[in-house]
């Protein structure tokens, strides 16, 4: 049987743990469907091509650039994007990690370096360094060379922030 | 002198400067609660897309709207027929030829790199507008092209026929008497030629802006991240053929600068026009490939005909140069790139002899704009090369040949042979700790065991200044007729109602962490803590606390936003302190501002007003204040540094005010199979004065250091013989990711400045340091190899290993003739 092409689909997806219905355009781009749609900003768009990794959200705990995908082929899936991190506004160990040891300078990838280094931490809670700098391999920061990054992924991980 | 290791990060205690406090702007951003200009929605807004050029030289032919007018979702187009009805060339601050060039918002007649923007299209969605912006059709003729700044020169080619010629720019600087160094010289070596390529610093924020126009009062407010808005407006205004008044600028957030964001004027000026024509918000988000494509590059620079005279102690007494500089389709901000390099004239050595011959040439690639270092790290390059070249031919080491030759810090302040005034520093001692840091001891111990392993081990050293805080009245050495001087900034610092202290700041910070530093400086001043201060976001040209310079560019927040801050926060302390005095009956001199109140000096408790209490009094409750005595609790300054005057005939002045420096040290193994370079060790110390913040500025050295690092292995805008950008988004442009970057080693001293208002220096271009250090320690390495002499900035494995296979092919480059 020959299918017709729909222009748009109705998604249903559950984001930070609140269940979302919406009409959306086939082509729109998960990214621009959780920021332009969603009103959820926090997640950014870097580049075109996939390499900065400021779009990275958890899809059903795995983590994945939003640019990267369609917002239909999050159809059903359990998302969490950065501001999913503290619903509460009570900051994790490794955003006050990020504060305390200057992991951030403009702000722009942290959601994304947040992202990527949490579902890393979620699944490896004591990283090595070389561990922590694989995990990020596929976020750029233009800001701070890593170094700071890296160091809060770290203390993070042992328990040291405050 | 000290390492920095970690700082401490939560005992706050007064006073506040000098401590590494968490940073303010943190709590919003972890949490994607940051505010950038892309976040921000409008009712009914509209998405733009550009249309651009894909030839690098072309004459337009024709430009058919139609069909995107017919898609259902667009809402209008605009093209450079348009805009040349509508606005008038920005102003060039080049002399002839280069001020008769013509610059519009959109390509007017024809397009002269690729990505030039041709025609606009306004839409309902993002999709919408790429959608309709394929459905323009652009009929172009193509030209042929010219790439390459030393082709343009013969101006076979002329991107601008109203010109007449690619330069832009063309003049001779010479202080001293190089021609008498060079003929009582020892030895005189010379370098062919020397090339410094195209790169910038990306950053991951893309441009853009939504625009708003109101019909009733014909002003536009651009929610943006133009970093430096004040002179924005100056482009856009008389384009526009609008007062200035009409332009409002507003900043939140914004995602990274590095001076790429600061020539955004003409895509600014076609969603004013677009959001006028259609009447309604219009909306533009860079892409990526198009930022990479047609926005801001670097500004690439070939030295040649280098002559440097060297003593035969190792004495370098000066150096001529004839330098060209390529600036791509566009002067934008240039040809002040064609001045500003020389505010580092010496580097950090004692020549006083210099004669730079400086030409500035269109050719048909993206237009540049500053970009951090900028057109002194071109320079600074040089320097560095002449002297790792001398040493690396005459036989001297790297180490003694610089501190036989850097100011030393007991000339402090020392003038430039061409005016400017180093501040105070102390290079051997930073070139020291950095050799420190790095085991420079052990170096020939790990040569041997590199080589033991097939690796060839290299070190080398850059050392560079971070100039700060510009005298626009450079520019007038370039443009007589220019009537720019000096600099200045503004900030203003209030008392609100209920004892809230509230800063706004002239400068836009693009992740510098300017909250947290106006608060640090604002809390010791009025005795409080940072916590109770709150530092506005961004910019607003409504907040009216900017000045004509207004931005953050140039290295000079330190000096002339801090400056700003301090001077009002201390006509507010003058006031409470009255106010306090008055109202407890003492004199001022009892009064003292600690622990958010204003109290008498070792009074009773009750004596004593909390600053709610005195915003409280001149806000709300004023009527028992006496007629001549009229606190407003609300002071804005003007931090306007002093330069002097240049002179205009001599070339001569203080161009910048404060001289940061960096140390860079690396140590680097090549594999001679594939060329392939890995840092094995680094360390880069800063001295930028007194540190408010030295976590925030060992962050901006490690951020420095990386773009540094990628510039020299990974970076380069490389472009095909058609004029079509190879590197035009992230999977070919490869910028450093976490696996790429060394572990960096910092330290610091702290040399205050004699002029600065706090003492503290601008600082956070020091980056070009890793450029020099890197093509040092390469050399160093590929001695065993052949000798080769590296002659470009930018060395990934393939040049490498041309050096590694044709070392003599380098070495034809250099010559040495000893007296």
């Amino acid at each position: 049987m020959a299918t017709t092409p729909v222009s748009s689909k109705v998604v249903s997806l559950e984001i930070n743990g609140e269940q979302v219905e919406l009409e959306v355009p086939a082509r729109r781009l998960l990214v621009h469907f959780l920021r332009d749609d969603l009103g959820l900003t926090g997640t950014h768009v870097g580049c075109d091509t996939g390499n900065c990794g400021a779009c990275t959200v958890h899809l059903n705990g795995l983590p994945v650039k939003s640019c990267m995908l369609l917002a239909v082929q999050a159809d059903g899936a359990r998302i969490r994007t950065v501001e999913g991190l503290a619903p509460d506004g009570e900051l994790t160990p490794l955003q006050r990690a990020f504060n305390e040891h200057h992991a951030l300078q403009c702000g722009y990838c942290t959601p994304g370096m947040l992202m990527s280094a949490t579902a890393l931490l979620e699944r490896n809670p004591h990283p090595t360094e070389e561990e922590v700098r694989i995990a990020l391999q596929g976020n750029i920061c233009r800001c701070t060379g890593y170094v700071n990054i890296v160091e809060a992924v770290l203390a993070a991980s042992r328990g040291e922030s405050a | 002198m000290t390492t920095v290791t970690e700082q401490p990060t939560t005992t706050l205690k007064k006073g506040f400067i000098g401590q590494s406090i968490p940073r303010k702007e943190d709590r919003r951003l972890v949490q994607g609660q940051g505010t950038f200009f892309d976040d921000v929605r409008r009712h009914g807004m509209a998405y733009v897309h550009f249309v651009r050029s894909p030839y690098a030289h072309a004459r337009i032919v024709s430009v058919d709207v139609s069909k995107a007018l017919e898609l259902e979702g667009v809402y209008g187009t605009i093209t450079g027929d348009e805009v040349a009805i509508q606005t008038d060339p920005f102003f060039e601050m080049s002399v002839e030829p280069g001020n008769k060039i013509k610059d519009y918002a959109l390509a007017v007649g024809k397009v002269r790199h690729m990505g030039e923007p041709v025609a606009a299209v306004a839409a309902a969605t993002r999709e919408l507008a790429r959608d309709a912006a394929e459905l323009i059709e652009v009929e172009y003729e193509p030209l042929p092209v010219v790439l390459d700044g030393e082709e343009a020169l013969k101006d076979e080619v002329i991107l601008h026929e109203e010109a007449g010629s690619n330069v832009v720019w063309s003049g001779v600087f010479e202080w001293g008497d190089p021609d008498r160094a060079l003929a009582e010289a020892d030895h005189v070596v010379r370098i062919e030629r020397l090339y410094f390529h195209r790169f910038s610093s990306t950053p991951l924020e893309c441009a853009g802006a939504l625009v708003e126009y109101d019909k009733g009062t014909g002003e536009w407010t651009i929610i943006c991240n133009h970093q430096m808005p004040g002179v924005g407006a100056i482009w856009m205004a008389p384009a526009l053929r609008v007062g200035i008044d009409k332009l409002r600028f507003v900043t939140h957030d914004i995602g990274g600068g590095f001076g790429n964001k600061i020539c955004l004027h003409p895509q600014y000026v076609v969603l004013c026009l677009l959001a006028r024509k259609l009447g309604r918000p219009v909306q533009w988000t860079e892409w990526r490939t198009d930022q990479h494509t047609a926005n801001a590059h670097g500004n690439e620079r070939t030295f040649l005909d280098v002559e440097v005279a060297v003593k035969a102690d190792g004495e370098l007494t000066g150096f001529k140069v004839r330098a060209i500089d390529d600036c791509g389709a566009f002067p934008r901000y240039e040809p002040l790139g064609c001045i500003i390099w020389a505010q580092v004239t010496p580097g950090m050595y004692r020549w006083r002899n210099i004669r730079v011959d400086f030409t500035q040439v269109c050719t048909n690639k993206s237009p540049v704009s500053p970009n951090r270092g900028y057109s002194r790290m071109q320079h600074l390059w040089l320097t560095e090369r002449i002297i790792d070249i001398v040493a690396h031919e005459l036989g001297f080491d790297p180490v003694e040949i610089r501190k036989r030759n850097y100011v030393k810090a007991e000339e402090m302040p020392y003038e430039t042979p061409n005016g400017c005034v180093y501040d105070s520093g102390d290079y051997a001692a930073a070139l020291d700790q950095a050799l420190e840091l790095i085991d420079y001891g052990s170096i020939e111990e790990r040569r041997r065991e590199a080589a033991a392993r097939g690796k060839l081990l290299g070190v080398g050293i850059g050392s560079t200044l971070d100039s700060g805080t510009n005298n626009f009245g450079q520019s007038t050495l370039l443009n007589p007729d220019l009537q720019f001087s000096g600099n200045n900034e503004a900030a203003s610092v209030k008392l609100d109602i209920f004892g809230e202290v509230v800063v706004t700041l002239g400068t836009v910070p693009q992740g510098q962490g300017h909250e947290t530093t106006a608060a640090q400086v604002v809390a010791d001043i009025l005795g409080c803590s940072p916590d109770q201060v709150n530092v506005r976001r961004g910019h607003d040209t409504w907040f009216n606390s900017h000045a004509g310079f207004s931005g953050t560019y140039a290295s000079q927040f330190a000096f002339t936003g801090l400056g700003a801050v301090k001077g009002a926060a201390e006509l507010l302390r003058d006031e409470m302190v009255k106010l306090a005095a008055f109202v407890l009956q003492v004199d001022e001199s009892q009064i003292e501002l600690a622990d958010g109140m204003a109290r008498v000096k070792d009074g009773p408790p009750e004596a004593a007003l909390p600053f709610m209490a005195l915003g409280a009094i001149v806000n709300a409750n004023n009527a028992f204040l006496p007629p001549d005595f009229n606190p407003t609790l609300n002071h804005r300054y003007v931090c306007r540094p002093y330069f002097g005057v240049v002179d205009k005939e001599r070339k001569t002045g203080k161009l910048t005010l404060t001289y940061a420096v960096q140390v860079h040290a690396a140590v680097v193994e090549i594999d001679p199979e594939t060329g392939e370079v890995e840092i094995v060790d680094y360390a880069a110390v800063d001295d930028c004065g007194v540190r408010i913040h030295p976590q925030i500025v060992e962050g901006q050295v490690h951020g420095a250091t990386a773009h540094a690092i990628g510039a020299a292995l990974y970076e380069a805008f490389v472009y095909d013989e058609e004029g079509t950008l190879l590197t035009a988004n992230f999977y070919d442009y490869h910028v450093p990711h976490a696996l790429d970057m060394p572990p960096l080693k910092t330290g610091a001293l702290e040399s205050p400045s004699p002029v600065a208002p706090l003492g503290a220096k601008g600082m956070g271009e020091g980056g070009g340091g890793g450029i020099h250090c890197l093509c040092a320690a390469i050399q160093d390495a590929l001695r065993p190899a052949g000798a080769p002499i590296v002659w470009a900035s930018h060395n990934p494995p393939h040049r490498v290993w041309e050096m590694l296979q044709d070392p003599e092919a380098t070495r034809r480059n250099v010559t040495v003739e000893s007296r």
